[in-house]
């Protein structure tokens, strides 16, 4: 059976094609104005790439908060929506079955989610706030000229710790603001950022409580910045999956493979 | 995907437009009692409201609690009073009720049921109140204070209730305390409306809102049927007749009617909500000016049966030995004299469920269990209400009591009178979340 799951995120849309179990390709692409187009053209460059058509498909997932824009409307048409809780779980779990916990940290939310064999137990979400997401360490690397993606690996080489207090990403922006001036490194600067996303990404998912294996998903878990201070506050091991930012995407499409669960 | 399942027979209720009648005369009541020679007084919903009814038959209140309720629920309005509000200097933290009843005052525009905004704040004759919350006493001290303003002196009674709630038979010290303070609260009475009070008018109405209370737990108590007759959006329109009058005659008249037509919607299987599959209670406030979130729910086959709030503000219940939480008879004798109506209000209404959290919220998780049990609830919603410390307080702890009984507890932020602390799009992206985390799907439409 083949199936897709399109997961249209706050920021990239996500897509994963897949036939009995095995994947056979992804794509991703950032989420524009028009998100039926923006999401609708990553679709289609995962068509191409698995060398199919729409119609081969059986059934197509979608999940994201934009889902709903792409449900029953073309080229995606999917068949149905599901939420991006039960869909991280399903996808977590495919690709470690051990998973408990899963942590989810896209561009614009949070979430914790207690699983059992792909199923969800129970899930906290941030409310209202980015500072416990991947926007905050973008804001952050527009506050300190460097490359996002360079946020990781500069905060690795810092040994120091520098408490940020602000519990909003506006406030903590002025707070790197005063660190840049009072001549902080910016390698410190990076990994008081990532320590206080850690910490308020951690203190959400106590919220649920943290049982091993712990897995981390979402574009900010391709951050290498992000995981070991994540480790620290839940003293914990996390597993980092090959691509992190596709899990919701794919169980998305494990759910569409499965209609009667 | 979608699923199409089993219907059950739903009809609306007989009584409906009773309800919207009596809700609506009752502020009219308010707005005119001075053309008719009436006396006006202003105060909370969980005031003992049947003291002042020994004044006369013409004595009409308006409680403030449901009132800030009818503000947040006609959003435009309650926009406005915010400004107001926040423009006088007070801060957009305090109880949602309060700010949206200052800023009324300071608008100087009452609203009625229906949303007609009435020009000139009808000035009460006297303030009766007690301070069950941080909030309760010193929102009608700010009141007295704005009218003050406005050259006109309200005189207040408040009565404090801080002996607490009691599970079983209240302690006979809480009950002299608070007696003592309402012998004294008749004598004020008297002397600020001028009149002589009247015991037999105490005594009915005291007679009045145990009946009352009694009844609309017998009511709620009929909702643990499948599929339930009532669902918690409609029963708002309903339980509020106590928060609003709930010593007054036509309150438990309404209430008998009502319980008759539940139980015989319950006999003929009539449904709330059709697709019924799924049962949730909630807890605390709904966000007033969004109460579509229920039927949100209800794309789910998913029916709210009520909540310890709606349940337990007005309702009066009791454990039975065997553990089952059950209706508070009203007592089969109706009180005689000043001093027998006035320790029957006190004992009665120190048994309020609602008031349990404020002092031992271990009291209300196992009252939560009890609803969930016996209602056959399937999972809990909790609004973390910013409006209302008092409701609020507590729930994070009620949340693990919960957790810990293995019941499916989903936590929202928001706020009961103030919109700008809600986010609609949110909570029904998380609810989808949660319902489909329980294995449901959205229904076809």
């Amino acid at each position: 059976m083949m199936t897709a799951g399109v997961d249209v995120g706050a920021k990239m849309a996500k897509v994963v094609i897949l036939k009995d179990g095995h994947v056979l390709s992804r794509a991703k692409g950032l989420v524009g104005f028009d998100i039926l187009k923006s999401a609708g053209d990553v679709f289609q460059k995962a068509l191409k790439d698995a060398g199919i058509s729409r119609g081969d498909l059986q059934r197509v997932a979608a999940t994201g908060m934009g889902r709903e824009a792409v449900l029953q409307k073309p080229p995606i048409n999917a068949d149905e929506v599901i939420s991006e809780v039960v869909a991280d779980a399903a996808g977590a779990c495919q690709v470690v079955p051990t998973a408990k916990t899963v942590i989810d940290v896209g561009a614009e939310e949070g979430r914790g989610i207690k699983v059992e064999g792909g199923k969800v137990r129970d899930f906290v979400i941030n409310e209202r706030c980015a500072a416990g997401a991947g926007t905050f360490v973008e804001t952050m690397a527009r506050a300190l000229e460097v490359r996002v993606e360079d946020m990781g690996p500069m905060s690795l080489r810092s040994t120091n710790t520098i408490p940020m207090n602000a519990q909003c990403c506006v406030f903590a922006e002025s707070e790197v603001v005063t660190l840049i001036h009072a001549k902080t490194s910016k390698d410190d600067i990076a990994k008081a950022i990532h320590d206080a996303i850690a910490g308020r990404i951690s203190s959400m998912v106590l919220r649920v409580g943290v049982e091993k294996d712990v897995v981390l998903i979402g574009g900010v878990a391709l951050n290498p910045g992000f995981g070991p201070p994540l480790e620290k506050e839940l003293n914990t091991k996390i597993i980092v999956p090959e691509y992190p930012e596709f899990v919701g995407a794919l169980g998305a499409a494990v759910i569409a493979a499965n209609p009667q669960r | 995907m979608v699923e199409t399942l089993k219907k059950y027979p739903a009809e609306p209720l007989k009584c409906w437009n009773e309800a919207k009648n009596l809700r609506k005369s009752y502020y009219e009541n308010y707005l005119n009692a001075h053309e008719k020679g009436g006396l006006r007084w202003a105060g909370g919903a969980w005031s003992f409201s049947a003291v002042p009814a020994g004044l006369g038959e013409d004595v009409y209140s308006v409680t403030g609690e449901p009132y800030g309720a009818t503000i947040a629920f006609h959003k435009d309005f309650a926009a406005k009073c915010h400004d107001a509000v926040e423009e006088a200097g007070f801060p957009r933290t305090l109880c949602a009720y309060m700010r949206n009843y200052w800023g009324a005052l300071l608008l100087d525009k009452f609203i009625l049921a229906d949303g007609t905004i009435v020009d000139g704040y009808p000035t009460p004759d006297f303030i009766w109140q007690d301070h069950i919350c941080c909030s309760h006493g010193k929102w009608y001290e700010v009141v007295k204070w704005l009218e003050k303003k406005n050259g006109k002196e309200v005189p207040m009674y408040c009565t404090d209730v801080s002996v607490g709630y009691s599970l079983e038979d209240p302690e006979d010290y809480k009950v002299e305390y608070i007696v003592g303070q309402l012998r004294d609260g008749v004598e004020w009475l008297e002397k600020v409306s001028g009149r002589k009070y009247n015991d037999q008018l105490l005594c009915d109405a005291v007679w009045n809102e145990m009946k009352a209370t009694s009844l609309w737990a017998e009511i709620c108590a009929l909702n643990q049927a499948v599929p339930a007759p009532l669902d918690e959006k409609t029963m708002y329109s309903l339980y509020v007749m106590g928060t609003l009058m709930k010593h007054r005659p036509e309150c438990a008249e309404f209430y008998q009617t009502l319980k008759e037509e539940v139980k015989e919607r319950v006999d003929r299987g009539i449904a709330a909500v059709p697709y019924e599959r799924f049962r949730v209670i909630t807890d605390t406030q709904p966000p007033w000016g969004f109460l579509k979130i229920f039927r949100e729910m209800e794309k789910y086959g998913v029916v709210s049966l009520g909540s310890l709030y709606s349940f337990g503000l007005i309702g009066m219940w009791e454990y039975t030995p065997d553990g089952k939480w059950v209706p508070k008879p009203a007592p089969k004798q109706k009180p005689e004299t000043r001093e027998d109506a006035l320790r029957a209000i006190v004992e009665w209404t120190l048994n309020r469920p609602e008031w349990a959290h404020f002092f031992r919220p271990e009291l209300k998780t196992k009252m939560m269990k009890s609803i969930v049990d016996q209602w056959k609830a399937d999972a809990v919603l909790l609004h973390y209400n910013r409006g209302c410390e008092g409701l609020s307080v507590h729930i994070a702890e009620n949340r693990l009591g919960l957790v810990d009984a293995g019941i499916p507890v989903f936590p929202f932020e928001g706020n009961m009178g103030d919109e700008r602390e809600f986010d609609l799009a949110g909570t029904t992206a998380r609810l989808s979340a949660f319902f489909e985390s329980m294995g449901l799907k959205k229904l076809k439409e």
